[in-house]
């Protein structure tokens, strides 16, 4: 099994330690919480590339990690109910890829 | 209402390959040209495969490569077609295009192209700012007459609207009735894997600085629409998938764990075996081609790129639509000015010059192909690449059974999956539309 140990693979914690953030104060992604308690599957919670959203159903909240957004979009039009208040980062913040 | 009386000649929102490329075009006719980018440098917000395509790149940039910031040029482009467990591969590769100025593709990477780019806007005379988002637009009646920032308002005669797939002033101008759905886009993510310039040369049989594509289809992602690629920089690699944000939303996937599994499949596993993780990232394409286009213009502002959704997303074509899109703006804009007409009547001349070109002409080529290939992912991704799989192994495979009963077999197999006149539909569906 040597080729597969060779292989680099990540956990989506490890892949988004390699990418550049400024966060803004507060979160520019607001999901319409009325919303997400009756989404019937919190779709957001899996498609987003940067896992920004987790519901937890103790506080029954879809809690946003937003310093980690790519500020890609699917959200805004991926939200079951197309909901999010969505606006870009304040001037200089959010991410940066140095790749791209 | 906005105070014209200090407008500039045209403001130009979003620093991509369009905006870019609108700018440099005025810049060197001498026009007072802004260009607002949100990023912290130019670039930074960018993500792509990526190549940028020689020919229609230098029509813009005469001989980009001395200079620009290229990886390699391409000189094969391979595409795989994948099962769960093999691979069927197919390569083209040319002499002619290892050799200036013949070279069909250069991959580049967003941060240090982009950058470049707006350095010859700027050298032209364009004026680029960063770290600066555009939150609205102004407005003069219902003629756009620039836009508003968060610190302060930039009057202009004309705005082009090059925000990308993301747009948000596509909306703000009323120029789509609602916001995208989920089918119209997908969803890409990617990561770049040094290995060193000597282990890419070898892996990927490359010399003298040429480098490989791979389109691929298939495999762990069978049942949805999704292709994967592999692009070669100079001392990484690019691998990364796009995915219809549809399906993704339907199934409840998650791009990153389809990204584990793509790497892990025995075509791809080698390839990047050895390698370290330096950058992952996600961006959205526009998929819906033709019928997603918005209204291209309104009085005052027109809209470039993948704003526009001007992407060809079947063949990774979107750099050189948008900088063929932002060259049409800047050129109507030109006509604008100089007759000081920016009615509808007069920008009228932008969806002119897109239609008669191949921009629009190759997406309404394409305009069903894609739905088609969406709607029966499981027949196009799925059916085909295993029966050409599996007819792969009945060539290859010596295990004592008449050849005349192997194919047999298989011919009686693949049609008993799958009608005659159905595979012949199938043909019909993809290929004709090229052919009318
Ligand atoms: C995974 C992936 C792979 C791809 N592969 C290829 C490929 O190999 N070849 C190819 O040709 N194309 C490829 N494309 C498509 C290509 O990247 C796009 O078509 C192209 O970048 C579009 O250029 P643009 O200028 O219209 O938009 P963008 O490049 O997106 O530029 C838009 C700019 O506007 C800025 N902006 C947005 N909103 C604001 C605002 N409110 N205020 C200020 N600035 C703002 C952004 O920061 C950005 O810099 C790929 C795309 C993806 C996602
Ligand atoms: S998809 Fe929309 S409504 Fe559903 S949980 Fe996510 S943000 Fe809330
Ligand atoms: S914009 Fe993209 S990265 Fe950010 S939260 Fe939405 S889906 Fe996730």
């Amino acid at each position: 099994m040597s080729m597969q140990q060779n292989i680099p693979t990540s956990t989506i914690e490890e892949k988004l330690f390699t990418v550049k953030y400024k966060p803004g104060p507060t979160s520019h992604l607001i999901p319409d919480q009325n919303d997400c308690q009756v989404c019937p599957t919190k779709a957001c919670n899996y498609f987003c590339p940067a896992n920004v959203y987790h519901w937890d159903p103790m506080q029954s909240l879809n809690l946003v990690a937003y310093e980690n957004c790519f500020e890609c979009g699917a959200c805004r039009l991926g939200c079951v109910y197309q909901s999010i208040e969505w606006v870009y980062p304040k001037d200089g913040h959010g991410v940066t890829f140095r790749h791209g | 209402m906005a105070d014209l009386a200090e407008a500039v000649d045209v403001v130009i929102v979003g620093a991509g390959p369009a905006g870019l490329a609108a700018a440099l075009v005025l810049a060197k006719a001498g026009k007072e040209v802004v260009v607002l980018e949100r990023g912290e440098f130019v670039g930074a917000k960018n993500v792509f495969g990526g190549a940028i395509y020689t020919q229609p790149t230098a029509e813009l940039y005469p001989e980009f490569w001395k200079s620009a910031p290229v990886e390699r040029f391409n000189a094969e482009h391979r595409f795989a077609l994948l099962t769960e467990d093999s691979s069927t591969t197919i390569s083209y590769k040319s002499e002619k295009h290892m050799h200036a100025p013949h070279y069909n593709s250069f991959t580049v990477q967003r941060s240090l192209w982009d950058r470049w780019c707006a350095e010859q806007a700027e050298a032209a005379g364009a004026y680029i700012v960063t770290q600066t988002v555009v939150r609205d637009l102004l407005w003069d009646g219902d003629r756009v007459a620039g836009v508003r920032t968060e610190q302060e308002e930039f009057p202009a005669k004309l705005t082009i609207i090059a925000d990308g797939v993301n747009s948000l002033l596509v909306e703000k101008a009323g120029l789509r009735r609602s916001i995208p759905k989920p089918n119209e886009v997908a969803l890409g993510v990617k990561e770049v894997i040094r290995l060193g310039e000597d282990v890419i040369n070898d892996r990927f049989n490359c010399e003298n600085g040429s480098g490989v594509i791979y389109t691929i289809a298939g495999g762990p992602f069978e049942d949805i629409t999704c292709m994967g690629f592999i692009y070669t920089n100079k001392d990484s690699i690019v691998l990364g998938l796009g995915a219809s944000l549809y399906d993704l939303q339907q199934k409840l996937l998650k791009p990153y764990d389809m990204l584990e599994r793509f790497k892990k499949h025995p075509m791809i596993r080698p390839l990047i075996a050895g390698g370290e993780m330096v950058e992952y990232s996600g961006h959205m394409i526009p998929e819906g081609g033709f019928h997603s286009i918005p209204t291209l213009y309104c009085a005052g502002a027109m809209v470039a790129g993948d704003a526009a959704m001007l992407v060809n997303n079947v063949h990774w074509e979107g750099t050189n639509l948008a900088m063929a899109s932002g060259r049409f703006a800047a050129e109507t804009a030109l006509q604008a000015l100089e007759n000081n007409d920016f009615s509808v009547y007069q920008l009228a001349l932008y969806e002119k010059l897109l239609r008669s070109s191949y921009v629009v002409q190759d997406l309404e080529t394409y305009r069903n192909i894609l739905p088609t290939v969406e709607h029966n992912s499981d027949v196009y991704l799925g059916f085909y690449p295993r029966q050409l799989n599996s007819l792969m192994e009945t060539l290859v495979g010596v295990d004592s059974v008449p050849k005349k009963e192997k194919i047999r077999q298989f011919m009686q197999s693949s049609f008993r999956k799958r009608s005659i006149p159905s595979m012949m539909m199938d043909m019909i569906k993809i290929g004709g539309p090229m052919l009318r």
